[in-house]
């Protein structure tokens, strides 16, 4: 499989970690026990198109929401994390 | 010197006669001719017996003139270089070539396990399975071993291989498998087109087919256009033709794998070079140009030697002008079998007869058999009479039941053709049957990949070099090359007519997949049996499971489970294909990785330094540590460690923890973001100051620790354990970029800038004064414990020292720019010299911190809560922070939790052991009365006895409890006490002195 990394271009798959579902929030701090069970513990198990969350460690470190066919392993786009690079949301 | 070669023709042939090669099979010394493979040489010499088959031993010869053969297979070499079950048929011949058969003893000719074929009623499918029931223990001890010794194949080496492997990457816009018509076709169009092709082919000459069966291509024979087609494409720059190399898989994104057997063809690499190569090929397009595989037909005796697939033959003949047999028949169910009678004709042989399985022959077969002088018997090979020696007589049952006789010493065989569908179909694709040729045919390939020629069922010439040349003139559009393909190369299509026939019943084994001596019947009984879908079938009976992968034999088996369960072929379906198409060695994957190379070393700044005063490293993770220093005349670890421990408690040593994960933290929100992910809180923390810091996991339970210092109002610096570095980075990255890209804050790693020493024992400020600038105050009040800060060294030199211990001694860790690691070292040494610095390992250091009682690896084991550890009250209640909501869940907080305590032996004498389980007084051992066990140990100097750490239930509500220690894997059993975990100087005042 190859990603194409928005700073690093196209890289072979070695170069990245998979986390996993890109989609779970982090519930807010007063969100209670249940929220947060559900985001540590609950996950889709998508045979289709599925976001992920890959990491580039072996190239610019920076998180990236994957969009991947589960299926096919089909990359239809790869953007990076809100917070990846030097420019701040809001900043 | 060119030997007997009593079935070498006198001309003809792409061998280089004026070279002559010498080579030994099982001992005898014969002889082939440059551009031989070891098949050829053997055919050319008269050698018709070359093994045994696996299960029934049974005499066996060359089947194939590829790499789907089932039956030719030789230890090649010897010594390291031995290699079990190469294939002769693609084996190059080279000088002093040494070749053994396999699977026979104590000869060839005299096997002493044949005897399994009068057992070969009861050697059927699933015979291991029903046979070695029980007793179960049996299995391991008894029936196995004896089965593996029976069967089997060749013998490995035995030995680490002494040649070298690569790997290697490389891209391109098309990529070709094969170079046959389809795939030299594909190559033309899509260079001209101002493509980059990679043309892989396995064999060692390009031409595929066209090397065995002629032709004519724009009217030049096949062989001559042959090269001047190589010769275009070698001229073109971005064109690289690849020989003896297997494109053997594709995935995911483009990217193919291929073996490129660089130096199989010589009797060893020469020096510097490898012997082969794995190149992963990242193609925009790739054109599978595989070709097809010739099946053959099963029937009674199919596996005697001299029964070879007709195509087979014609490559001997032709292509290395050696001749299997003097007197052949023909066995064919399809047009292009009668190329073999041609062909021997052509050579001069005597064609037997022809038997045709389909009700009519053409008339221009008609005439060529009347020419010849041969019959041509409609019908089908009941039985071959023949053994070790080879095809004598063919029996035939004639359509409308009559029987007749054919003398030969050489029986070629047709089935019709099998696409190489393997490439194509590697991504789960199942290959569509297509009845015309009776044949299963690619439905459609990954992306990026078409199939042309051959390989799509496109069986005549013409149609060969049309499919492949459109294929790769379309592959270099869509790889965005807009260039000329040129004209298109034309030949004439051949008629193909096939009337399929897979089994002649009859009497007598008939094998269907001959490398694992798999039978007509065994499939039938498997059928019988309920193992009726492929996969099972497949499974039960290992019918394609050897290491051909059943290239000449699955489609065979199919459809005769096909007609005995009364369905079509395409119903019963065939097997997943996966890759790699031809077996690939161990040693080409793993390339340079091996031995020391495995993985990378790290070594630390003092390494070199460590290793001269004679330390002895410990592998941890990828790096080596100090783990103690002996001296002459310790007689063990447990000497030097104790003096190591001894010398710090008692004067100063120092010890390289560079090895820690060091990360820069940078910006406004640094302190917001440390708080979030600590359970502690580091905003409120003061510039000049250091905390030890706790994170947990997500779910609650802890993830590392570390000191985190805060070096000015937007700077920490934080340390991770060596083991989680690269981890934690990683996780704190997530956390600043998906959890809170809010917060304004950097991560940099910096565990590579910075060497880094502990320096502790009650004179490490005497140490200290020697080495940093007498300005620096360094006093209790100047730098209180845990103070941080950056300083001055005695000639300039910045450095960070953080007042922190792991020793519970009065210590500091000193960092400089990691470049300056060793010189830092060097000069410790001097200046401790007066105070008896002592460097020490990690040993001393792992002693020195189960005295204090400070949690590592072993407590941070990815089970236990900060409450476990005995850091429940770092856990803030005035943020939020990663793994908050989670530890408080009820089992996580659960008063029966096994926490941290301390553990030491009753007997002082005794040695305490990590692993024991932790057993009340007065129960039985077992997993019911489990109260834990024992996490970390070490011979204390300080109290001069075994102590260590443990994970106990209740474990600081029962401090002075005695309990059993059960160690069942050591066959111990002793009485512990539990007690307060910091063994040494519990209220720290040595470390704040």
């Amino acid at each position: 499989m190859r990603i194409i990394c928005p700073f690093c271009g196209e890289r072979e798959l070695g170069e990245f970690t998979y986390l996993g579902d890109a989609k779970p929030q982090r519930p807010a701090a007063d969100a209670g026990e249940d929220a947060v069970y559900d985001y540590v513990y609950l996950r889709d198990n998508i045979a289709g198109v599925m976001s992920e969350h890959w990491y580039h460690g072996g190239g610019c470190r920076t998180w990236l929401k994957v969009t991947r066919n589960t299926l096919t392993h089909e990359i239809s786009a790869v953007e990076p994390a809100a917070g990846a690079g030097a420019a701040k949301v809001g900043a | 010197m060119r030997g007997d070669q009593a079935n070498r023709l006198n001309n003809g042939g792409l061998i280089d006669r004026s070279i002559a090669l010498n080579f030994r099979f099982d001992g005898k010394t014969l002889f082939g001719f440059k551009g031989d493979t070891l098949a050829s040489a053997l055919v050319a010499n008269g050698v018709k017996l070359v093994g045994r088959s696996f299960k029934y031993h049974r005499p066996r010869g060359i089947l194939t003139a590829g790499s789907e053969e089932p039956n030719a297979l030789v230890e090649l070499r010897s010594g390291a270089r031995r290699e079990p079950n190469t294939k002769a048929t693609t084996a190059e011949l080279y000088e002093g070539l040494e070749a053994a058969s396999q699977n026979r003893w104590p000869s060839l000719n005299f096997d002493v396990m044949s005897v399994n074929q009068l057992f070969a009623p009861i050697f059927v499918a699933g015979f291991y399975y029903k046979t070695f029931m029980w007793p179960a223990k049996f299995w391991e001890a008894i029936y196995e071993p004896a089965i593996r010794r029976a069967a089997g194949l060749g013998r490995a080496a035995q030995v680490s291989d002494p040649d070298h492997y690569d790997k290697v990457w490389a891209h391109c816009d098309v990529v070709i498998a094969g170079s046959g018509p389809a795939g030299l076709a594909a190559a033309l169009a899509a260079a001209r087109c101002g493509a980059r092709v990679i043309l892989c082919e396995e064999d060692f000459v390009l031409g595929g087919r066209l090397l065995a069966d002629s032709g004519m291509i724009d009217g030049l024979p096949a062989a001559e256009w042959v090269a001047r087609a190589v010769a275009e494409l070698s001229a073109m720059p971005d064109v690289r033709i690849m020989t003896r190399t297997t494109l053997f898989g594709v995935y995911d994104g483009g990217t193919y794998g291929a073996i490129e057997r660089v130096n199989d063809h010589l009797p060893t690499p020469p020096e510097h070079q490898v012997r082969q190569r794995l190149w992963r090929i990242v193609a925009k397009r790739c054109v599978v140009a595989a070709g097809a595989i010739e099946r053959p037909i099963v029937f009674a005796g199919n596996d005697t030697p001299g029964v070879m697939m007709a195509s087979a033959m014609r490559s001997y003949i032709n292509r290395y002008a050696a001749t299997p047999a003097r007197r052949i028949a023909l066995f064919t169910n399809n047009e292009d079998g009668w190329r073999t009678a041609e062909t021997a004709i052509a050579a001069g042989l005597q064609v037997a007869a022809v038997i045709d399985a389909r009700p009519d022959v053409s008339p221009a077969h008609r005439s060529l058999a009347s020419k010849g002088g041969f019959p041509v018997l409609h019908g089908a090979v009941a039985d071959v009479d023949g053994g070790k020696g080879g095809v004598r007589k063919i029996s035939v049952s004639l359509t409308g039941g009559a029987r007749a006789e054919v003398e030969a010493d050489g029986l070629a065989v047709s089935g019709g053709w099998n696409p190489a569908v393997g490439l194509t179909s590697y991504h789960r694709g199942r290959p569509k049957w297509r009845d015309d040729i009776a044949a299963f045919v690619p439905d459609g390939a990954p992306p990026g990949m078409v199939a042309a020629g051959a390989a799509n069922g496109s069986f005549g010439l013409g149609a060969c070099l049309r499919e492949g040349f459109e294929a790769g003139a379309a592959a270099a559009r869509d790889a965005g090359r807009s260039g000329n393909a040129g004209s298109m190369p034309v030949a004439d299509d051949e008629a193909f007519s096939i009337t399929p026939l897979w089994h002649v019943a009859g009497k007598g084994k008939a094998f269907v997949d001959q490398q694992h001596d798999v039978t007509a019947s065994d499939v039938e009984l498997a059928q019988r049996e309920g193992f009726q879908s492929v996969e099972h079938l497949k499974r039960y009976t290992t019918l394609g499971m050897a290491t051909d992968q059943g290239k000449t034999s699955n489609v065979a088996g199919l459809a005769i489970m096909a007609a005995v369960s009364g369905k079509s072929i395409p119903e019963t379906g065939t097997t997943i294909y996966r890759p790699p198409y031809v077996p690939v060695a161990i040693g080409a994957f793993a390339g340079h990785h091996r031995d020391e190379n495995f993985h990378a070393t790290r070594l630390t700044p003092s390494h070199h330094w460590a290793a001269e005063q004679g330390a002895i490293f410990i592998d941890t993770g990828l790096w080596k540590r100090a783990q103690w220093y002996p001296r002459t005349g310790e007689k063990d670890w447990l000497e030097s460690v104790t003096r190591e421990v001894k010398a710090v408690r008692g004067g100063v040593g120092f010890c390289d923890v560079s090895t820690l994960g060091k990360i820069d933290v940078h910006g406004p929100d640094a302190g917001a973001f440390l708080d979030r992910v600590y359970i502690n809180a580091f905003s409120s923390l003061a510039v000049g100051k250091a905390r030890y810091g706790l994170m947990l996991r997500e779910d609650g339970i802890v993830y590392d620790d570390g000191t985190t210092s805060r070096l000015a109002e937007d700077h920490y610096f934080l340390t991770t354990t060596t083991a989680k570095a690269g981890l934690v980075m990683q996780h704190l990255e997530f956390c600043r970029q998906v959890l809170f890209p809010e917060l304004d804050v950097q991560l940099t790693s910096v565990s590579d800038q910075w060497a880094q020493f502990s320096i502790a024992g009650p004179r490490t400020r005497d140490l200290l004064k020697e080495v940093v600038d007498p300005a620096e105050d360094l006093s209790n009040e100047g730098f209180p414990f845990m103070g941080a800060r950056e300083v001055r060294l005695r000639g300039g030199l910045k450095a960070r020292l953080f007042r922190i211990s792991f020793s519970g001694e009065m210590a500091f860790e000193i960092s400089v720019p990691a470049r300056y690691g060793e010189a830092m070292a060097r000069n410790l040494m001097i200046a401790g010299k007066p105070f008896g610095l002592t460097p020490y390992g990690t040993e001393a250091l792992g002693v020195m911190r189960i005295e204090k009682g400070h949690v590592a690896g072993p407590e941070l084991n990815g089970t236990t809560t900060a409450g476990d550890l005995g850091l429940g009250k770092m856990m803030s209640t005035k943020k939020d922070f990663i793994g908050r909501v989670m530890a408080g869940r009820e089992a996580l907080v659960a008063p029966n939790r096994q926490v941290v305590v301390g553990i030491k032996p009753t007997d002082k004498a005794r040695r305490l052991r990590s692993g024991a389980h932790i057993i009340p007084k007065g129960e039985t051992p077992g997993p019911d009365n489990d109260q834990g066990y024992v996490t970390s140990v070490c011979f204390s100097p300080v109290l001069d006895q075994w102590i260590g750490l443990g994970l106990v239930e209740r474990g600081r509500e029962r401090i002075g409890e005695i309990v059993r220690a059960h160690d069942p894997l050591r066959g111990e059993d002793y009485d512990v006490e539990l007690c307060n975990s910091v063994f040494y100087d519990p209220d720290g005042g040595r470390q704040r002195g």
